[in-house]
C-alpha cells in the first residue's frame, strides 16, 4: 500500500489530521535542502534524528508572535482592529491563531492570558462567559496539545478565572504554564495553581526568576515546555539520542573527547544549513503578515540544540545494566552526566549561530521530551528513566543539577497520589525547593486523571482508548500519547505517596 | 553529643502538619495502643535474633551479641518487623543530631520544616532541644508530635523553641484508655489543658474506634469543649492496615467509614469548635 493510500484510507484520522499527513509526506519527498554525508549517516544510525521536519521547511518550527502588539495595534492583513472589549479581544485571537503556522500546523503559543484579557476584564460574568466559549473554541479547533498558554506572575481576576474554566472544563487543549515567581506570584494564587495542576494535570509550574534572568524578561512558555523568545521563535529542534551515541564509544573517555564532539559539530552544521534555508529560502520572514507586521522579528529567532536519552548513555558509559542502581541513584553516573552535559554546552556556545543576532548569535539548548519511537532506550531529557525513579527528595535532587543549561527548556513530570490534595501547600513547598535549587519547570498530577500529562504534551485518557477502539480523536496528539504509553511507560511513572507508617 | 534511636525518616510528608516536612520518628513509646498502625515503633530492640534467620536477603547479622541492620543489602520486605515478637523493629538507627542535620542539610529549601514523632517523640525530649537548636539555625519550623504521656511542664525551654505540638487524645475514660493504650490518661489530660495555656498546642487527634459509640462521643465531647479557636480538632478513622494481630481481634478488619466520622464531626460543631478535619 503507497504511504498516500495508508493515510486516506486509516479510520483513526479526523479528515484534517489526513491533510496535515499529505502535507507532511510531501515535504520529506523534496530534497532542495542541502544536508551533509556525515548527517544522514547520523539520522540513519539513530544517533541524530531530525524530529520529523521533513526536507523542505517552509516555516520556522515554532513561531512565538507578540500578541500584545495584535491587542494594541489591531492586524491590518487579517482586518482586525485593536479589540475595545472581552469579545473583540477572543474574537480577534481566535481569528489570528488561525494564521499562525508551527511544525504542527497549529499556534505553539496562544499568549499569556493574564496580561491580553485583564485590560477587557470589566465584568466578571462577562469575562467568565467570553473565556468560557474562548476555551472551547480552541480545544475544538486547535487540535493538538503542542497548543499552549501562558498566565501570570502576577495574580488578577483573569487568572483565576482560567484556572476556574481549567479546572470545570477538563480539556486537553490548550496546554497552561504559570509563570512563578515567588516574589511576584502571591502564595494563594500559587496554591490555586497547585490544586488545579493535581485535578487537571495544569498548569505547570515554569521558573521566572532563572527563565526571565536568561532571556531579559521576554520571554514565553510554547509546545510542550520549550522557552523563547517573544516575537520570536525556534527555527528548529533537531536531536542527540545520547544512548544510540555512546554505543559509537569505546569508554566514557573516547565518548567525552572523540564520539560526542563528532555528532554535536554535525548536528550544529546541520542547524545552520536548515535555518539558512528557512531564512533564505522560504517565504516566511520575506512575506508571512507575522514578519511583515512586526509580530515576529527574525533576529528573536535561534535554534534549539535538542537531547535525550542523557540516562541511558550514562548508565551504558558506566557499565550498569540495572537502571535502578544508575543515574539518578549513583554519584558516578550524575558526575559523568553533568559533565557530558558541560561539554554539549561549551560547544553549543562556543558555535557561531546563523540568522540568531537577538540571541548572542548562540543555539540553545533544549530536554526534548522524546517521541514514541525513542522507545525505553533514550529517556526524554535528562530524566531518570520511568520505572526506576528514586524517592520524591533525591529525585528532586538531582533534577535540580541537571536544568542549568537548558536555556530553552527542561523539565520533569510528578506524579501524586490524593493525600497531596489536602495539603496543596505542601507541593507549592517543593515547587519552590526546586526552583530555589536550579529546576526551571515542574509539573504534575493525580494518578488517576483522565487528562494526564505524557512526556510534556496532555492527552485524554479516554482519547487513547478511542484510538484503540479504531475510532478517530480529535486532538492530533492523542496518537503520540498512546506510542508513548505502549512504547515508553509513558504513563506508568512512579506514584509519589505519602509513605505508609 | 547526644544519640536517639530513629525508626524512620521521611524526606518529604504531607501529613505532619503545615506544608512539606521532614517527619522522624523515634523508636520507643510509653503506650502500647492496640490500633497502633506502627506497632513495631513501640519497644526497643532486644537482639533476641529471632529476625536475623527469617530474612530472605540475609540483611541481617548477629555480631557481639546485636542484631545489625544492613540497610544497603535490605529489600524493604518487613518480615523482620512481623517476625519480631516484642513489638520492635532491627531496622532503626543510631543517630546523632549530626547526622539528622546533615542529612536534611541538601533539602533543606525544599520544607517548612521538621516534625518529631514516634513512637512517642517527648521520651527523647533532651535530644530534641539540641535538634531544634540545630534545625533552627536552619531557618525551619519544628513541631513536636506526642501521645502525652510526658509531663511538659518540665520541658519548658524545648517548648519555647518549638513551634507547638500536636496532641493525641485517645479516649476520655481513664479505664477505656487502659484497656487500648495499656496506661492511664492523666497526664495527658494534664498535657491538654497546660498547653493550650501556653498557646503551644496546634492540633488535637482523636482516632475514632468502630463499635465505641459510647467512647466516641465521650472522647469527642470533652476534646471539642475545651478547645479553644483555631486549634484544629483531626478525627482519625480507624482503619485496620499495619494493626497487629492483637488488635484486629479487638476492632475489627473494618474501616470507620465517613459517614460515621460526620456524626461526630456534629458534636463538635454542635459543641461550638469549627476547626475540625476528617482523616
Amino acid at each position: 500500500m503507497s504511504k498516500v493510500s495508508e493515510i486516506i484510507k486509516d479510520p483513526t484520522l479526523t479528515y484534517q489530521q489526513q491533510v496535515l499527513s499529505l502535507a507532511r509526506l510531501a515535504e520529506s519527498e523534496d530534497d532542495s535542502l542541502p544536508r551533509d554525508k556525515a548527517f544522514i549517516e547520523a539520522l540513519q544510525d539513530g544517533v541524530l534524528c531530525d524530529l520529523g521536519e521533513g526536507l523542505a521547511p517552509y516555516r520556522p518550527r515554532y513561531i512565538v508572535p507578540d500578541y500584545e502588539l495584535l491587542m494594541k495595534k489591531g492586524c491590518e492583513f487579517l482586518d482586525i482592529a485593536p479589540p475595545s472589549d472581552i469579545w473583540e479581544a477572543t474574537n480577534a485571537l481566535l481569528i489570528f491563531y488561525k494564521h499562525v503556522p508551527s511544525i504542527t500546523s497549529f499556534p505553539v503559543y496562544l499568549g499569556n492570558f493574564s496580561t491580553l484579557f485583564a485590560p477587557f476584564d470589566t465584568e466578571e460574568e462577562i469575562t467568565r462567559k467570553a473565556l468560557k466559549l474562548f476555551l472551547q473554541h480552541i480545544d475544538k479547533t486547535l487540535t493538538d496539545s503542542f497548543v499552549h498558554s501562558n498566565i501570570g506572575p502576577k495574580e488578577n481576576r483573569v487568572g483565576h478565572i482560567i484556572l476556574d474554566l481549567t479546572k470545570e472544563m477538563q480539556l486537553a487543549i490548550p496546554n497552561l504554564t504559570l509563570l512563578y515567581n515567588p516574589e511576584k506570584t502571591s502564595n494563594e494564587f500559587a496554591l490555586k495553581c497547585v490544586d488545579c495542576m493535581l485535578e487537571t494535570s495544569k498548569p505547570s509550574f515554569a521558573n521566572d526568576a532563572m527563565y526571565a534572568k536568561n532571556m531579559d524578561g521576554n520571554y514565553a512558555i510554547v509546545s510542550c515546555y520549550n522557552a523563547l523568545k517573544i516575537a520570536g521563535g525556534g527555527y528548529t529542534l533537531p536531536r542527540i539520542r545520547l544512548y544510540d551515541a555512546s554505543l559509537k564509544a569505546k569508554d566514557a573517555d573516547d565518548f567525552l573527547n572523540n564520539i560526542l564532539p563528532y555528532y554535536v559539530e554535525v548536528l550544529l552544521k546541520n542547524m545552520d544549513q536548515r535555518i539558512t534555508y528557512i531564512v533564505e529560502e522560504s517565504s516566511f520572514f520575506k512575506s508571512n503578515f507575522l514578519a511583515k507586521e512586526g509580530f515576529v522579528k527574525q533576529e528573536n529567532f535561534t535554534g534549539m540544540f535538542g537531547v535525550v536519552g542523557l540516562a541511558e548513555c550514562t548508565n551504558n558509559l558506566l557499565g550498569i545494566s540495572d537502571k535502578s542502581k544508575g543515574y539518578g541513584h549513583d554519584k558516578d553516573a550524575e558526575k559523568l552526566a553533568s559533565t557530558i552535559l558541560d561539554k554539549i554546552h561549551d560547544m553549543v556556545e562556543a558555535h557561531h549561530g546563523v540568522y540568531c543576532e537577538g540571541c548572542n548569535n548562540t543555539y540553545v539548548m533544549h530536554a526534548q521530551v522524546g517521541i514514541d519511537t525513542d522507545g525505553t532506550e533514550n529517556s526524554p531529557g535528562c530524566r531518570i528513566p520511568i520505572g526506576s525513579e528514586p524517592e520524591l527528595r533525591d529525585h528532586l535532587l538531582l533534577e535540580a543539577k541537571m536544568h542549568k543549561h537548558f536555556i530553552s527548556g527542561i523539565g520533569d513530570i510528578f506524579k501524586f497520589d490524593k493525600t497531596w490534595n489536602k495539603n496543596p501547600q505542601a507541593i507549592l513547598d517543593i515547587i519552590k525547593g526546586a526552583f530555589t535549587s536550579g529546576m526551571r519547570y515542574f509539573t504534575g498530577y493525580n494518578a488517576d486523571n483522565d487528562v494526564v500529562r505524557v512526556t510534556g504534551y496532555l492527552v485524554k485518557r479516554s482519547e487513547i482508548e478511542k484510538l484503540r477502539n479504531n475510532e478517530a480523536s480529535l486532538n492530533q496528539v492523542t496518537l503520540y500519547g498512546k506510542g508513548a504509553e505502549e512504547k515508553g511507560k509513558a504513563l506508568s511513572r512512579r506514584v509519589y505517596e505519602n509513605s505508609n507508617r | 553529643m547526644k544519640t536517639a534511636i530513629v525508626n524512620k525518616i521521611i524526606p518529604f510528608s504531607n501529613v505532619d502538619g503545615p506544608g512539606n516536612r521532614t517527619a522522624i520518628f523515634f523508636q520507643g513509646c510509653s503506650f502500647a495502643c492496640l490500633y497502633c498502625h506502627n506497632p513495631e515503633t513501640i519497644h526497643l530492640c532486644r537482639h533476641c535474633g529471632e529476625c536475623v534467620e527469617q530474612c530472605p536477603v540475609n540483611a541481617l547479622s548477629m555480631k557481639n551479641g546485636k542484631v545489625v541492620w544492613d540497610d544497603e543489602i535490605c529489600c524493604e520486605c518487613d518480615t523482620c518487623i512481623k517476625v519480631c515478637p516484642h513489638l520492635s523493629s532491627p531496622k532503626t538507627k543510631l543517630m546523632k543530631v549530626a547526622d539528622i542535620v546533615e542529612y536534611i542539610k541538601p533539602h533543606v529549601a525544599f520544607i517548612e520544616g521538621i516534625t518529631v514523632s514516634g513512637g512517642e517523640c517527648m521520651l527523647q525530649a533532651d535530644f530534641l532541644l539540641e535538634l531544634f537548636k540545630e534545625m533552627k539555625k536552619m531557618g525551619l519550623t519544628c513541631l513536636i508530635d506526642s501521645n502525652g504521656t510526658v509531663d511538659f511542664r518540665k520541658h519548658t525551654s524545648l517548648l519555647d523553641i518549638s513551634d507547638g505540638v500536636m496532641l493525641d487524645v485517645k479516649a476520655f475514660d481513664n479505664d477505656f484508655h487502659r484497656q487500648i493504650c495499656k496506661y492511664d490518661n492523666l497526664s495527658v489530660k494534664q498535657n491538654l489543658d497546660y498547653l493550650q495555656s501556653i498557646h503551644k498546642l496546634l492540633e488535637v487527634r482523636t482516632v475514632l474506634l468502630p463499635n465505641q459509640d459510647e467512647q466516641n462521643e465521650a472522647t469527642v465531647n470533652y476534646v471539642s469543649k475545651c478547645l479553644k479557636e483555631g486549634i484544629t480538632y483531626k478525627l482519625l478513622r480507624f482503619r485496620p492496615y499495619g494493626v497487629r494481630f492483637e488488635g484486629v481481634e479487638y476492632f475489627g478488619k473494618e474501616s470507620v467509614s465517613e459517614e460515621y466520622a460526620e456524626k461526630f464531626k456534629n458534636i463538635v460543631l454542635k459543641n461550638g469548635h469549627n476547626d475540625i478535619i476528617i482523616v
